[in-house]
């Protein structure tokens, strides 16, 4: 029986998609069998950030609505044996779906897949109930920033109230340079705001947009949000992996010099 | 704000998360500022009643504190409410 997991943030632009891009494809990198369904409808996105947006045929609406079979719809990445991805519709609204008909599309889903990842739209309308509404975990990105924190806060609260089971935080874009200068939260200081369980800290890496633009996302790959994405999926699977050590490759001078300015 | 203050300002990090602190305190509550003003005055009221209470020494707000269960942390209403003198019934 498969897992669904939501991602949301409340607040657009925190990277929900990119952080499903990539913790899908990881978790079909582990050998588990995927499906990502982006449930933005009319704003389409995960599609392109995977790479995958010529092969579009039948999206989510239509199989809601019964246009196509569920088989028809899902799009098989040809990288990866396991991983799929159900595309949004891109000429309709939000309320072409009901919470209703999101939860029997992911149940359905369960029977076939090990892991279902809802890539959630911002706000806290009608898409993030449907998104919400079948889903057995919640993964919550945000970045160190005072407007993307206190959205999660109320995205948490609102996972709370609608009883989810686990919900997990994701600091996405941490700067670790800024944090030492203290001009930026750390994610220490996020996880004691906003006091949920910590699943990963994901570096602000330019590699991400080289990534993006590629449309092949760069999980597992050696540069830091590489083995972040990583990290985050092995803990997905309940495998305990100590936090990446986000000072990166510091020589024995550049620590020597670092030792002497805290002084 | 200080000499000693002016000299070591505070760093922009923590000034976010004292500020967030405080939002996510009357977010969570769903307590607006002016609900929390019409609730002191409220109160106020009440306690004139009975006695007479200090209204410039008056603090009122929404805190988290430990819950008595297990729940973890729950909102609670803070009242710092100093009596002058306690006004005795006419006889």
């Amino acid at each position: 029986m498969g897992e669904v997991i939501v991602v949301t943030s409340g607040k657009g632009g925190v990277g929900k998609t990119t952080t499903t891009a990539n913790v899908g494809t990881g978790l079909a990198k582990l050998d588990k069998k995927v499906v990502l369904i982006d449930t933005d409808i009319g704003l389409r996105n995960l599609d392109v950030v995977m790479g995958l947006e010529n092969r579009i045929v039948y999206n989510l609406v239509d199989v809601i609505e019964g246009n196509c079979r569920i088989k028809q719809a899902l799009i098989k990445d040809k990288r990866y044996p396991n991983l799929y991805l159900l595309p949004s519709a891109q000429t309709r609204d939000k309320d072409a779906v009901t919470p209703e008909q999101m939860k029997m599309l992911a149940d359905d889903l369960k029977g076939e897949f090990d892991y279902i990842l809802l890539d959630c739209p911002a706000g806290i309308e009608q898409g993030f109930k449907n998104a919400i509404a079948g889903a057995d975990r919640a993964l919550v990105v945000t970045t160190p920033e005072v407007a993307a924190i206190r959205d999660a806060d109320r995205i948490i609260g609102l996972l709370e109230a609608n009883e989810m089971k686990r919900t997990h935080l994701v600091v996405n874009r941490l700067r670790m340079d800024m944090v030492k200068r203290g001009d930026m939260m750390s994610s220490d200081d996020v996880v004691e705001i906003l006091a949920v369980d910590l699943i990963g800290v994901v570096p602000d890496d330019e590699q991400i947009v080289i990534s993006t633009n590629q449309g092949e996302p760069l999980v597992g790959s050696d540069c830091m949000a590489g083995k972040a994405f990583m990290n985050i999926c092995h803990r997905i699977l309940g495998e305990e992996v100590p936090l990446l050590d986000l000072e990166g490759k510091s020589g024995l001078l550049q620590r020597l010099s670092s030792l002497f300015k805290k002084n | 704000m200080n000499l000693s203050d002016f000299f070591r300002k505070k760093s922009s990090g923590n000034v976010a998360k004292d500020r967030l602190k405080l939002v996510l305190v009357s977010d969570r509550a769903n307590c607006s500022p002016e609900i929390m003003e019409q609730m002191k005055n409220d109160i106020i009221q009440v306690i004139s009643k009975y006695v007479e209470i200090d209204i410039d020494g008056l603090d009122i707000k929404i805190t988290q504190t430990e819950s008595e269960g297990n729940n973890g942390t729950v909102p609670a209403l803070y009242a710092n409410i100093p009596i002058r003198e306690v006004k005795t019934k006419k006889l």
